[in-house]
C-alpha cells in the first residue's frame, strides 16, 4: 500500500477514534440515566422508536466502529501475526463490511 | 575483595551465556568489567568500544535486560545481588559475542533519506537561521543523536515489523524537516510514512526512556505524524 494511504488510514483510524471517544460517553451516561428507572425492552424501544436522533447517533458511532477497528485489527494481525498484504487488507475490508451490516441491522431494529 | 559474577553472552545467534567472576571495584562501569574479562580472563571476547566516555554510542550492550552505554553505566546502579547479564544489542543481527552487525539500522538512516539535501551552492551566502526560529528549536531539541543504537534495541514495534525504520532514523528524518536549507520535504515526508515509518510507531516511548542523550525520539515521530498527515490531506504525499 502507497505511503499516502497508509497515511489515510491512519488519519480515518485517529478521526474515528475522537468520534468514538464523544459517542462511547454519551453511551455510557445514557446506559446509566436510563437503568435508574428499571431497565425494561419497552421502555428502551419506547425511547428509540421512529427518533431520527437516536439513529442519527448510532449511525454515526456504527460507522466510526466500522472504520476504527478494521484498521487497528489489521496492525494486529501484521505485528502479531505477521500477515500483512492484500489478503490481510481484504480480511479487514470484510471485518469493516460485516460491522457496518450488522451495526446498521441492529439500528434499524430498534429505530424503524 | 567481593567479586561480580558476569554472564556475558558468546557465539553468535544460537550462542549462550558463559558466567565469569570479574573482581569488583570503586567507581567500576561495565565496560570495564567487559574490558577486564577480555584482557584478563578470555582474550577471544569480542566487544565493541571507543572513547570510553559516552560521546561515540559504539559500546551499547543490553544490560541486565536493558540497552545501555556501557561506558557510562555504573555496575553499583546495575548489579543484582553480585551479578550482571550483559548481552548484544536486541534487534540487530549478532556478529560474534558482543558486536551486532548496525548495517540494517544506518541502512534505515539512508531509506528515511537521512541525508542532508542542500538547496544552494558553495557560491551562495551562508544561511541565516534565527536560534529562536520554531524549526531551529526543533532540531536543535533533536539534534544531539549519536546513533548510538540503544532507542532502536527498545523498541517494541522493531521487534514486531522488522521493516520499521525505527526511533533514531525517524528523528534524523525529523531534524532534516525542520531545516530551513534542506530541499528535500516532500520525498522525506513519502519515506517516512506508511507502517514502516512514523505511522507504526505505538507511542510506547521506550526509545526517550532509554536514550542516553535524553532525546525524545517519540516526539520527533509524533512531528512526522502531524507533517505527513497535514500533506496527505493537502495531496502532497
Amino acid at each position: 500500500m502507497s505511503a499516502r494511504a497508509e497515511t489515510r488510514l491512519w488519519l480515518a483510524q485517529r478521526a474515528s477514534a475522537a468520534v468514538l471517544a464523544l459517542c462511547v460517553a454519551v453511551h455510557l451516561v445514557t446506559m446509566i440515566a436510563a437503568v435508574r428507572g428499571g431497565l425494561t425492552a419497552a421502555e428502551m424501544l419506547g425511547r428509540t422508536r421512529g427518533s431520527m436522533a437516536w439513529a442519527t447517533f448510532y449511525g454515526l458511532f456504527v460507522l466510526a466502529v466500522s472504520i476504527h477497528a478494521p484498521i487497528g485489527l489489521r496492525t494486529v494481525a501484521s505485528e502479531w501475526l505477521g500477515w500483512r498484504g492484500r489478503t490481510a487488507d481484504a480480511a479487514c475490508t470484510i471485518v469493516a463490511v460485516a460491522l457496518l451490516a450488522l451495526g446498521a441491522r441492529a439500528i434499524l431494529a430498534v429505530t424503524r | 575483595m567481593s567479586t561480580l559474577a558476569v554472564s556475558v553472552w558468546r557465539g553468535g545467534a544460537d550462542g549462550r551465556f558463559q558466567t565469569f567472576m570479574v573482581p569488583r571495584l570503586d567507581a567500576q562501569t561495565v565496560l570495564d568489567v567487559v574490558t577486564h574479562i577480555q584482557r584478563r580472563l578470555d582474550p577471544t571476547l569480542a566487544y565493541r568500544f571507543a572513547c570510553r566516555v559516552g560521546m561515540c554510542g559504539s559500546c551499547a550492550m543490553t544490560v541486565n535486560g536493558e540497552p545501555r552505554w556501557t561506558c557510562r553505566t555504573h555496575v553499583a546502579n546495575v548489579e543484582k545481588n553480585g551479578k550482571l547479564t550483559i548481552a548484544p544489542l536486541a534487534h540487530l543481527p549478532i556478529v560474534r559475542d558482543l558486536v551486532t552487525d548496525m548495517r540494517e539500522f544506518f541502512d534505515k538512516w539512508a531509506r528515511a533519506r537521512g541525508q542532508f539535501q542542500p538547496t544552494k551552492t558553495r557560491r551562495d551566502d551562508v544561511a541565516r537561521v534565527a536560534p529562536s526560529s520554531a524549526g531551529r528549536l526543533a532540531v536543535d531539541a533533536a539534534i544531539e543523536c549519536i546513533g548510538c543504537g540503544v532507542c532502536y534495541a527498545a523498541c517494541e514495534v522493531v521487534a514486531w515489523n522488522p521493516d520499521y525504520l525505527g526511533p533514531a532514523a525517524l528523528n534524523r528524518a525529523w531534524t532534516l524537516l525542520n531545516d530551513v536549507r534542506d530541499g528535500a520535504g516532500r520525498a522525506r515526508l513519502a519515506a517516512v510514512a506508511g507502517d514502516a515509518g512514523c505511522h507504526a510507531c505505538h507511542t510506547h516511548e521506550s526509545c526517550s526512556d532509554r536514550c542516553p542523550m535524553h532525546l525524545a525520539p517519540t516526539a520527533s515521530i509524533a512531528g512526522l505524524k502531524r507533517a505527513t498527515a497535514l500533506a496527505a490531506l493537502r495531496g502532497e504525499l
